[in-house]
């Protein structure tokens, strides 16, 4: 029985003693932390999707809170409003940047591109890409296999089993841009997001010749320029073969999308403009109903 | 017999075409010729549009010391210099050229005597060599004058002749040794003389009797030649497995190279080559060229000029079988599916594989049952499985301290696992990122200095 006290007494008496040295060297050694930190994560979204450029939402929450300039820094999962309220709390000027989609700017579906080889390897984008030029005789579209897929931490990408193509769920999507960055071919974009999930944009990054492009896809740019020229807004430059549509100067008018010769260029969540432009849009009911909720320059958010 | 010591399987060896004399194929219509068909730096083009070339004239400038010179294989007029698809569908730039008849440059003995004397100082013989843009033409197509300059403080003490041809089916050194064995063993004294050395191994593997019989009755007359029979076991023909075979001495993992354990290696067709380009002033033209595979009517060995279309070559072996399911630049354990056929010939190309329906599908992969079956076949003593695994998980760190660099890429792993793992498709994709990342790193360091 002694020895059962002596231990719990001895025991007890180094717990102590511990606590104490532990008190002392924990004063000593303490770390002084803004305490802005903390609150600053918290007002993120707490993803820790890795969107802006650090590992986590603690890392970005630092470097907003010890840089004088955060203009440079944004969480694209939180958007405008989480970056207004950072701002507001920390007495800076927070980056303007309206919310953006994952695109994905490939339309070669298996009826349009057809298939001229098999692949057999590793299920991998990167490695296919490594290897060769995929399974279509386009050098530059998606290859389908999915890395996208695997990087995205929201589940707002899939690869449609029907198309062989990526597609952006763009309800799921925050535009941490990890897909971007996984995609071995360049073909994601991000871009602007209007409301209702409208969008125009050139649905290819082919860089081959015209003649090459037509010979591998049926909606390929062929990079025939006809939509820079009747683009009024300047949005819309050509080069390398390819045509591409700045979406920060696209008012969604939609001429382009009638000019282009191949189809490349996607329009979604709208009806195309009617084919003959001199037809007053009264007489028409249809296209006119339809075109109403988005006139020519909508700048109502 | 010897043979390297770690790892190494045995695939079935198929050299359908080993029986088969190489047979001179007629002159293509038109060819193309890529400007980066060497490692290093690619060549810089010489001619333009619209230009009369002659066969053996020099079209494209090496673009650095570690690049190679390329010459016209035929005379005619140049019609593009432009990208055109490779045999993987990556354009690649590449310079086409219509035949017109066949007028050679001045300068270039194409006759069959032998010339046995050369009296040419070292560095006149690496510049000849360099001049004639021969590269490592077992595949790997390193530039030969760069392996012959020894950067200063080292030494070379033998050179090695690699006429192993491990790679199942390809039998396009085999034939070589067996017909130019006279030239071979000359442009071997040429090369014993560019690197000063006085002991030459010519290393071939027990597969290839005939070859080992023929090199050995002339090698006689050679002093300091040895003809080292091997034991049958791939990857022989890998620089450092040949080194270790031969010397019993291993290479250090990269940057170091195999001059650093004294030795240089040289491909039996590239020695040819040599011979060709110091005695006969004969730049890489040509080349033997296997076309084989179990479905195809007539495989051979194929002499074939730079930039002939790869379709015209399987024309020339009976057509394309029915049930071809996959063509091989290269022999199946190496080799690289093509997907486009009008793909050229190139330095580096010593086989093509036509493999059949059945043979072509790789089976479903299943999981890693963790049998270290990879671990023991890897010739460089590495861990296949965490290589390929890591990369999956993008861990860079972990696969550079892996020594994931000291890869060959010969597939032994992925030959050789029960769950049909593409093993090797990942550890590609990851040794590629890491020398990226190295790199990048070096770049970044540079400037500080």
């Amino acid at each position: 029985m002694e020895v059962l006290l002596y231990t719990i007494l001895t025991l007890c008496a180094l717990g102590v003693l511990s606590a104490v040295i532990l008190y002392f060297v924990a004063q000593k050694f303490r770390v002084e932390e803004d305490p802005r930190i903390d609150q600053v994560e918290k007002m993120l979204p707490g993803a820790n999707c890795g969107g802006c450029g650090f590992a986590g939402c603690r890392g970005m929450a630092d470097a907003l809170v010890k840089n004088d300039d955060i203009s440079a820094l944004f969480c694209p999962v939180g958007g405008g409003d989480c970056m207004k309220a950072v701002a507001s709390y920390l007495g800076k000027t927070a980056a303007e940047k309206g919310p953006q989609v994952a695109t994905v700017r490939c339309g070669g579906t298996c009826e349009m591109r057809p298939r001229t080889n098999e692949y057999n390897g590793a299920r991998s984008c990167a490695v296919a890409s490594s290897l060769y030029v995929g399974e279509t005789g386009c050098a530059f579209g998606c290859l389908g296999l999915g890395d996208c897929v695997v990087a995205c931490a929201f589940g707002a990408i899939a690869v449609n089993p029907a198309t062989g193509l990526a597609e952006v769920d763009p309800a799921k999507c925050t535009a941490c841009g990890a897909c971007v960055k996984a995609c071995p071919k360049g073909i994601i974009e991000l871009r602007k997001k209007w409301p209702k999930d409208r969008a125009v944009y050139v649905s290819c990054v082919s860089r081959d010749k015209g003649a090459v492009v037509m010979k591998a896809c049926k909606v390929g740019c062929i990079g025939c320029g006809k939509c820079e020229k009747v683009c009024a807004f300047g949005a819309i430059t050509v080069e390398n073969n390819l045509a591409f549509i700045d979406s920060e100067k696209c008012k969604l008018c939609r001429k382009c999308v009638n000019e282009c010769p191949t189809g490349a260029i996607r329009l979604v969540g709208m009806e195309p403009l009617p084919r003959e432009p001199k037809v007053a849009p009264a007489a028409g009911a249809k296209p006119a109903g339809v075109a109403a909720p988005a006139p020519e320059a909508p700048k109502a958010e | 017999m010897k043979t390297f010591p770690i790892g190494g399987v045995h695939p079935s060896e198929n050299k359908l075409s080993c029986g088969k004399a190489i047979e001179v194929l007629p002159l293509p219509d038109v060819v193309a010729i890529p400007l980066a068909q060497h490692i290093g730096a690619p060549a810089v083009a010489k001619v333009a549009k619209g230009d009369k070339v002659l066969t053996g004239q020099l079209i494209a400038e090496a673009g650095s010391f570690m690049s190679a010179n390329i010459h016209s294989p035929v005379s005619g007029t140049v019609t593009a210099v432009d990208l055109v698809p490779n045999g993987q569908g990556i354009r690649q730039m590449m310079i086409t050229i219509k035949r017109e008849g066949d007028e050679w440059a001045e300068g270039i003995d194409r006759s069959e005597t032998l010339v046995r004397e050369c009296s040419l100082p070292a560095s006149e013989i690496v510049a000849k060599i360099k001049d004639a843009g021969i590269v490592g033409m077992g595949g790997a197509t390193f530039p030969t004058h760069v392996k012959l300059s020894v950067p200063p403080g080292k030494k070379a003490e033998a050179l090695i002749i690699n006429g192993v041809e491990c790679e199942p089916y390809l039998t396009s050194d085999h034939r070589t040794m067996l017909e130019h064995g006279e030239e071979l063993l000359v442009g071997v004294t040429i090369l014993m003389k560019a690197l000063d050395v006085k002991s030459a191994y010519v290393g071939i593997e027990n597969n290839k009797p005939d070859a080992i019989a023929h090199l050995r009755k002339l090698a006689a007359q050679y002093p300091g030649v040895e003809i080292v029979p091997l034991t049958v076991k791939y990857p022989q023909g890998g620089e450092k497995q040949l080194i270790a075979a031969i010397m019993g001495r291993q290479v250090p993992p990269p940057p170091a190279l195999p001059i650093d354990v004294g030795a240089v290696v040289c491909n039996a067709s590239t020695t040819y080559a040599v011979y060709r380009a110091v005695q006969k002033n004969m730049p890489l033209i040509e080349r033997v060229v296997t076309i084989t595979g179990k479905g195809l009517k007539e495989p051979k060995n194929l002499l074939a000029r730079m930039g002939t279309p790869i379709e015209t070559l399987i024309a020339a072996a009976g057509g394309l079988p029915e049930d071809a399911g996959k063509v091989i630049n290269g022999g199946p354990m190496m080799g690289r599916a093509m997907v486009n056929l009008a793909s050229p010939v190139t330095k580096g190309c010593s086989g093509i594989t036509v493999m059949s329906g059945r043979d072509a599908v790789r089976r479903e992969a299943s999981q890693c049952i963790k049998c270290a079956k990879c671990v023991a076949a890897c010739p460089m003593g590495l861990e296949p499985y965490l290589l390929s695994k890591m990369t999956q998980k993008k861990g860079w760190e972990t696969l550079e301290a892996q020594m994931i660099t000291s890869c060959i890429e010969c597939g032994c792993c992925q030959s050789t696992c029960p769950a049909y793992l593409p093993l090797l498709d990942w550890i590609r994709l990851g040794k590629q990122t890491v020398m990226g990342i190295i790199r990048q790193r070096a770049a970044a360091a540079a400037p500080k200095k």
